[in-house]
């Protein structure tokens, strides 16, 4: 169920992510999730995207280091305060940790939280026993 | 098997070898005298005469010569033959301040290509290898020397000269070569580019490698033969005594036997000058005991090192020069302190990082400040932040215990660090002193 995640070695120097969603650009590949993690030299791009095979080979190609992670995409089904809260305290129920997080939108106009967590089986299982479905790849691919 | 390109002088008793330099020195000291007025007003100043030479025992008797004496002689004042005897120049790159020019009359040029040939068959060729040769051809020494030695050993020889590294690989196969001859930092390179076309080290012939030009690590070592799967060795030269072949690896790989026969070795203590015994470390002095054009008696090479005469597993009896540290010249001191680029190479590659790097040194707020610069590589590369910086963190450490001096470590983009097709550039000083 759970997604592929992008993630890029961008050095911290003005222009770098330009640069590198310039490529993506050019090739027509839709950021559909982005969240930068910042050191003092470099950064982490992490990003969700239509297609995962061709952004991977084309940064590759264009000398960008980067890997595939697994994340799990939550759906938050109403737009209300605590609709965080209540989807962090099943995991908490499953002693889970959660590395970070950040936030998307789906084509079906609904928000998710993008989670990497240490057991992305376990923090699925307990998702779907509570009725909550996890995003799959298709949410970032429908256009 | 161990094959030698010149038994009778590789594997020469002790009491040979010391009566065929004898006899050299003598001769040589002689011609020096009567041909370059620039060393026999040195050998005056010291109160010495050809007579006053009897033996290498003697040696400690003349005076040295550095860098700054060629450059002060600069283009002809050590030139020991006439004009019309000299064949060709080689000169050095220049980095380090005015060009040194060498120069070779037909002898000198034969010699020097014998050393070469020895240092080729140490490493295994024979006239079945195809032996590629990548380095620049031209006034740099690299080229023509191991071209040269090719030659002599039969081998079919590629004088591909340095860069255009898909060429490069596309002749490494197609010819089948099986020795290949460059700066360490461009095998590397080939290695990496060899890697990212997807070749694996048994689609390529290679067996050997011969690099030199620049000091390179252990760590280094391995990991060129791992990547190009082939057994590489080191070998040594200076553009003042011929060029590379003064000193070469054999399969023991424990130091590079010298061709003492034509170039006799000291070890000097640096700041007094004095003889030092064997097997005390300081800086390597050699005299070039044939070459006519050139013929530069105590040379101080700035190199410190190691010399033993312990008995070596290849047969040959030739003495022995440990790797350098480094060319006093590629010593940095920051902060007060003696940093070699190569010890911050093997930290780098004993940590898992590749030998692409670049060091700055810079001066903020009057003290010196170290930038290891390192690419980051898809091995290193993982999702979590906390990991990478730890592996940074590590290098720190690594450095610190290394050279007792804190430097800062920045990983950087692949490919960022400019790949050298010569002598890699590791070091950029923006010190202004």
């Amino acid at each position: 169920m759970s997604v592929k995640q992008i993630s890029i070695f961008v050095e911290n120097k003005p222009g770098k992510m330009f640069e590198m969603t310039e490529i993506l650009a050019a090739s027509k590949i839709n950021l559909r999730g982005l969240s930068l993690a910042e050191t003092e030299g470099f950064g982490i791009v992490r990003i969700l995207v239509d297609d995962v095979y061709k952004a991977t080979t084309l940064l590759k190609d264009s000398g960008y280091v980067n890997k595939i992670s697994k994340v799990v995409l939550v759906p938050l089904p109403e737009d209300k305060p605590g609709a965080l809260s209540e989807v962090l305290g099943i995991l908490n129920e499953e002693k889970i940790n959660i590395n970070y997080m950040y936030a998307v939108n789906g084509d079906d106009n609904m928000t998710y939280m993008v989670l990497k967590v240490n057991d992305s089986n376990a923090a699925e299982l307990a998702l779907e026993a509570r009725g909550i479905h996890p995003g799959d790849q298709e949410v970032l691919t429908q256009v | 098997m161990e094959r030698f390109f010149h038994p009778e002088i590789e594997c020469a008793s002790r009491e040979e070898m010391t009566a065929i330099q004898n006899e050299k020195l003598l001769s040589q000291v002689k011609h020096v005298w009567e041909n370059v007025p620039y060393y026999r007003k040195k050998m005056e100043e010291k109160g010495v005469t050809p007579d006053d030479i009897k033996s290498i025992d003697d040696m400690y008797k003349l005076p040295f010569l550095s860098k700054a004496d060629l450059r002060e002689a600069y283009p002809y004042g050590l030139l020991g033959a006439p004009l019309k005897d000299c064949v060709r120049i080689h000169s050095t790159s220049g980095t380090t301040g005015k060009r040194v020019v060498a120069f070779y009359t037909q002898d000198d040029i034969d010699l020097w290509e014998d050393c070469c040939a020895r240092a080729l068959t140490a490493a295994g060729a024979t006239e079945e290898d195809v032996c590629q040769v990548s380095y620049g051809f031209g006034l740099f020494t690299g080229g023509a020397g191991l071209n040269g030695g090719s030659h002599k050993v039969g081998c079919l020889t590629i004088p591909m000269s340095s860069g255009n590294t898909e060429r490069q690989i596309m002749f490494l196969r197609d010819l089948s070569a099986t020795i290949i001859c460059c700066t360490p930092s461009y095998a590397a390179y080939l290695g990496e580019s060899m890697k990212e076309m997807g070749l694996t080290p048994d689609q390529i012939p290679l067996k050997a490698g011969i690099f030199g030009a620049e000091a390179w690590s252990e760590e280094m070592r391995h990991s060129i033969e791992e990547t190009l799967g082939i057994k590489a060795y080191d070998i040594y030269g200076l553009t003042e005594l011929s060029g590379p072949g003064v000193s070469f690896e054999c399969s023991e790989q424990t130091g590079m036997h010298i061709n003492e026969d034509h170039f006799l070795a000291e070890i000097i203590d640096p700041d007094t000058g004095e003889v030092l015994p064997e097997g005390t470390e300081g800086e390597l002095v050699f005299t070039s005991l044939d070459k006519k054009a050139f013929p530069l008696l105590r040379y101080r090479t700035k190199d410190i090192c190691v010399l033993s005469r312990k008995k070596c597993s290849c047969g040959r009896t030739l003495i022995k020069m440990a790797k350098p540290r480094g060319r006093s010249d590629d010593m940095l001191i920051i902060r007060g302190v003696n940093v070699f680029p190569s010890q911050i190479e093997t930290v780098l590659l004993n940590n898992g990082y590749q030998a692409n790097y670049q060091i700055i040194i810079d001066r903020i707020n009057n003290t010196d400040t170290l930038d290891v610069q390192v690419e980051m590589t898809p091995e290193m590369f993982t999702d979590d932040i906390g990991e990478i910086t730890a592996r940074q963190k590590a290098l720190v450490d690594g450095l610190k215990s290394m050279l007792g001096l804190k430097a800062k470590v920045t990983l950087v983009a692949p490919k960022s660090i400019t790949r050298s097709e010569g002598k890699a550039v590791r070091v950029i000083d923006r010190r202004k002193i």
